[in-house]
């Protein structure tokens, strides 16, 4: 955010000018009106930071109480990095990341690319496309399930009539091969209307004089879209794809309740195996371990990503 | 008023553009029509192959929602008499009665009053921080936005283990205040940013002249600023509610008599051997149309309030 106009002037008009009149300070009131947000922060998200840092260096179980606690050092974070299991929870993490931008982006640009010719009424159902990612994704993903049952379901039997195979020959939350894509379909149905939204703000800020000189120096439209239209809009999808990036990762409502992580561990994402670890087997230590491996990693790409992101943006 | 434009799509493009979107809109929605669609099926319906897209509409799916149903003997059917309700003949059709409500109202409620709790207080302590971000000379201020940002990067699980533990220590565990005051600060991340945003678009100059003509710091705030801002406000009052009345994952944990919301519970509503399914749906129904009027409501500030203010329109 550059300094706007106003926020130059306000900086150069005296700062005590409310105190000259009366009342209190500035000063004061910006301390009464800060303090509250920053103490609940502090003891709803900071000072239980702190704790899980603590927590993760012992072997503290929430379920025995009264077994004494021990200070471990770093084996909790030993064995989870050299756990076979916790990689493979990362594997599939990565392959649900990878696919759900993937198909997020595609679409999603296509879609904004469309909306942007203008036609009649292209307000109404930019509305309604968004509907899916404002919803409960836990309430939704249940109601997947009922989509996805073999037969019955609707999206069996769409499919099914579309490739001409029997809706009760395949299950896509039953199948070890055809789960990780059933997470992957959902999610792509409920947050492509976040990319395209974000996109469509890119494209409609490109301004149409440019368009203007590339026609009248004959540049192909196929031209002008790589070099006008798909650089203008990078920022844009980049800053999308961070957003996606990082609410995926934490995915857990959504796929919770559409597999369960099953079947076996097959859609098992981080967040879903952290539940198993903390809640199921109360391994309250070495589950802080992991909440700290993983809070590290989202903010570790997240800062590199932004990075990036910045040095787009200067070009 | 336009003048022609050598840029503007012909009318086969848009023509072609439109049908395409539409398309997929038609699609994308499908699932949640049926959601509604499936609410009002009886259970044969709902389960029959093919999938029925024309049936007799039943409300049975809402009074499964709504009630806990016993199954009667032939000698307590003749004792109760005739149904005196619709709902009691609905019932009555598969030889049961009505034994009480069940506990989606409570439920509901609890969404209700969690979800405007935590809004409430996330936009109260929001929009003073970011009056203050956005007017005063804060020491670190870049610093402490960032840190309020970075507060919802937390997988919602690792969240939860310190929470639970802080909670179930301090009896806040499966209260409404402690779900309302975790939301409140879960949401204050956003409520901060976007009506930082809001208010910095609000020019300075006319505070200035509000204090030279007399009036405090805290009238020119609330008299002059807060009446600009009132519609960024609102709306980012709609998006705390929708996080709020959406989340799970906490409500799940943290939650499971008194203060449990909707979402945990309505995976839970179970008929004869798995899922009933119209009654889920009619649930779901119930739940998510609000949502769907509050996104109508709030599309001129969609992309503001899901980006946290990134993107302006």
């Amino acid at each position: 955010m550059s300094p706007t106009q106003f926020e130059r002037a306000a900086k150069a008009t005296p700062p005590m000018l409310a105190q000259k009149i009366r009342g209190l300070s500035d000063r004061a009131i910006a301390w009464i009106f800060v303090a509250p947000t920053i103490f609940l922060l502090l003891a709803i998200n900071i000072f239980p930071l702190i704790w899980t840092i603590r927590l993760s260096f012992t072997n503290f179980r929430v379920n025995r109480p009264n077994a004494d606690v021990q200070f471990v050092g770093l084996e909790n974070y030993r064995r989870i990095l050299s756990d076979a299991d916790i990689w493979l929870t990362m594997q599939t993490t990565a392959h649900f990341l990878i696919w759900t931008i993937f198909l997020q982006v595609l679409i999603g640009f296509s879609l904004a690319y469309l909306i942007n010719k203008k036609f009649r009424g292209n307000d109404l159902w930019t509305t309604i496309i968004v509907f899916p990612m404002m919803l409960s994704p836990a309430v939704v993903g249940n109601f997947w399930t009922f989509l996805y049952q073999p037969q019955i379901g609707l999206f069996n039997y769409v499919v099914g009539f579309l490739t001409h195979t029997d809706p009760s020959s395949f299950s896509m939350i039953g199948d070890v091969n055809l789960a990780p894509w059933a997470i992957v379909i959902v999610d792509t149905w409920m947050w492509t209307p976040f990319v395209m939204l974000i996109c469509l703000a890119g494209l409609r800020s490109i301004p149409s004089s440019i368009y203007e000189a590339a026609e009248c120096d004959r540049a192909s439209k196929w031209r002008q879209f790589w070099t006008i239209t798909l650089p203008m809009v990078l920022p844009f999808l980049m800053l999308a794809v961070l957003f996606r990036g990082i609410e995926n990762f934490k995915m857990f409502d959504l796929v919770v309740q559409l597999t369960g992580g099953g079947p076996g561990s097959i859609t098992e994402l981080t967040s879903i195996n952290l539940k198993r670890e903390a809640f199921e087997k109360w391994r309250t230590g070495y589950s802080s371990a992991y909440a700290v491996i993983l809070f590290v990693t989202v903010f570790g790409l997240a800062s590199i990503y932004v990075k990036a992101l910045n040095k787009v943006k200067e070009r | 008023m336009s003048s022609y434009s050598i840029t503007e799509p012909s009318k086969r493009q848009k023509w072609f553009a439109g049908s395409l979107v539409i398309f997929y809109a038609v699609v994308t929605l499908m699932p949640l029509l049926w959601i509604i669609a499936t609410g009002f099926k009886s259970p044969s319906d709902a389960i029959a192959y093919p999938p029925k897209v024309l049936f007799q509409p039943t409300l049975e799916g809402y009074v499964n929602l709504f009630t806990t149903r016993t199954r009667a003997t032939p000698e307590m059917l003749v004792q109760a008499g005739e149904p005196k309700t619709w709902y009691d003949r609905i019932v009555r059709q598969y030889d049961m009665v009505i034994a009480g409500p069940s506990r989606y109202g409570e439920r509901f409620m609890n969404s209700v009053i969690i979800g405007f709790g935590s809004t409430f207080f996330a936009i109260v302590l929001g929009t003073a921080a970011a009056y203050a971000f956005s007017r005063f000379r804060i020491p670190l201020k870049d610093d402490l936005l960032f840190f309020i940002l970075s507060t919802r990067m937390m997988p919602p699980i690792a969240v939860a283990i310190p929470i639970f533990l802080m909670f179930r220590q301090l009896g806040l565990s499966d209260t409404h205040l402690g779900m309302i005051l975790l939301y409140t600060a879960i949401n204050l991340s956003l409520s901060v940013w976007l009506i930082h945003g809001f208010i910095n678009e609000i020019p300075v100059e006319y505070e200035e002249a509000a204090l030279i003509d007399g009036y405090t710091r805290f009238q020119a705030f609330y008299k002059v600023v807060l009446p600009q801002a009132t519609t960024g406000i609102a709306s980012t009052a709609i998006f705390c509610l929708i996080f709020a009345w959406n989340e799970y994952a906490l409500a799940a944990l943290l939650t499971s008599g008194t203060a449990q919301t909707a979402p945990p519970f309505i995976p839970t509503i179970i008929g004869n051997g798995g899922q009933d399914w119209p009654a889920v749906a009619a649930g779901a129904t119930i739940f998510l149309v609000p949502v769907m009027v509050f996104t109508i409501l709030l599309r001129k500030n969609l992309l503001r309030g899901i980006t946290f203010g990134a993107v302006r329109k």
